[in-house]
C-alpha cells in the first residue's frame, strides 16, 4: 500500500483534528484513524512545573523519525501517517507531539501509532528540560520507555545502540 | 571531523560543536570518548560515565564499537527523552 506520509518538526503548535481530517477526508479506503497527542503535564513528580524546553538534533531528527515511519508502513497496511514533533519552550497544557495513523481497519492503525510513539520516546533525538520554580533540569530517560520500545523489536534485528 | 553535543553533554562541555582531529590510534566511538575525556575537566565531566552516552555518526545511531573512520559528523548526547 502506498502511504501518505508527513513528518514535521516545528516550534509552532499543531491542530490534531485538522491533521486527522487531512488523512481521512476523500480517502475512501480509510476505515480507521488513530490520533495520539502528547501534552505537557502541569506537574512533574507532584511538583508544579513552569514549562518544558525541548532540544533536538535538527539534522538527524527528521531523518530518524522518517526511518521509523517507513518501518511502520512496511509492517502494517497504513493509508497514511503524520508525525509532528514540537521543539522549543512548551507550557503546561500545550501539545508536544502528534501521531496520526490511518488504515482500512483498526488493528494496524492502533499498533502503528503505539509503535511510533514508543520509538519517538527512545530513539528520536530530542531531550526534555523541565523548569520547576526557576530551576532547570534535564529529564532522565525512563527504563519503562526502553522496555516499551523493545517489545517491537523483530527477532534477529539489532538496535544500533 | 565535526563533533556535536546535545543536552547536558553540551552544557558540561560548554559548546554545541567543534572541529577536531583525533590521533590516528583513535578509531572507534569508545576510543574517541576516552580521548575526549582526557582533554580537560569539562570533557572529563561530560564523559564521566561513558555507558550513558549515546552517539550518532553522520546522523545515524551507532554503538560504542563503531568505527569513526570516514565520519564527517559525530554527535554525543544523553539517552533521548522525546515524545
Amino acid at each position: 500500500m502506498n502511504s501518505v506520509v508527513t513528518v514535521r518538526l516545528q516550534r509552532e503548535d499543531f491542530d490534531a483534528a485538522k491533521e486527522a481530517a487531512a488523512l481521512t477526508r476523500g480517502h475512501a479506503e480509510v476505515g480507521a484513524v488513530v490520533t495520539f497527542t502528547g501534552i505537557c503535564r502541569g506537574t512533574e513528580s507532584g511538583a508544579p512545573i513552569a514549562a518544558l524546553t525541548l532540544e533536538h538534533y535538527a539534522g538527524m531528527a527528521e531523518a530518524e523519525i522518517t526511518r521509523h515511519v517507513e518501518e511502520a508502513t512496511s509492517r502494517w497496511p497504513l493509508a497514511g501517517v503524520t508525525v509532528i514533533h514540537r521543539y522549543g519552550r512548551i507550557a503546561p497544557g500545550e501539545n508536544i507531539v502528534l501521531v496520526v495513523t490511518t488504515s482500512s481497519h483498526r488493528e494496524a492503525a492502533f499498533a502503528a501509532a503505539e509503535f511510533l510513539m514508543d520509538y519517538l520516546k527512545t530513539r528520536a533525538p530530542f531531550w526534555k528540560q523541565v523548569e520547576v520554580a526557576g530551576a532547570k533540569s534535564w529529564v532522565a530517560a525512563k527504563d519503562a520507555d526502553d522496555a516499551a520500545a523493545e517489545r517491537w523489536r523483530k527477532p534477529g534485528r539489532e538496535a544500533a545502540e | 571531523m565535526k563533533l556535536c553535543y546535545f543536552a547536558w553533554v553540551r552544557e558540561r562541555i560548554g559548546k554545541a560543536e567543534e572541529e577536531i582531529a583525533p590521533p590516528g590510534n583513535v578509531t572507534t566511538i569508545a576510543e574517541l570518548v576516552r580521548w575526549l575525556a582526557s582533554r580537560g575537566d569539562e570533557y572529563a565531566y561530560a564523559f564521566e560515565n561513558p555507558k550513558v552516552i549515546r552517539a550518532a555518526i553522520d546522523r545515524s545511531h551507532v554503538k560504542s564499537d563503531a568505527t569513526i573512520q570516514g565520519a564527517r559528523e559525530i554527535a554525543f548526547f544523553p539517552p533521548m527523552t522525546g515524545g
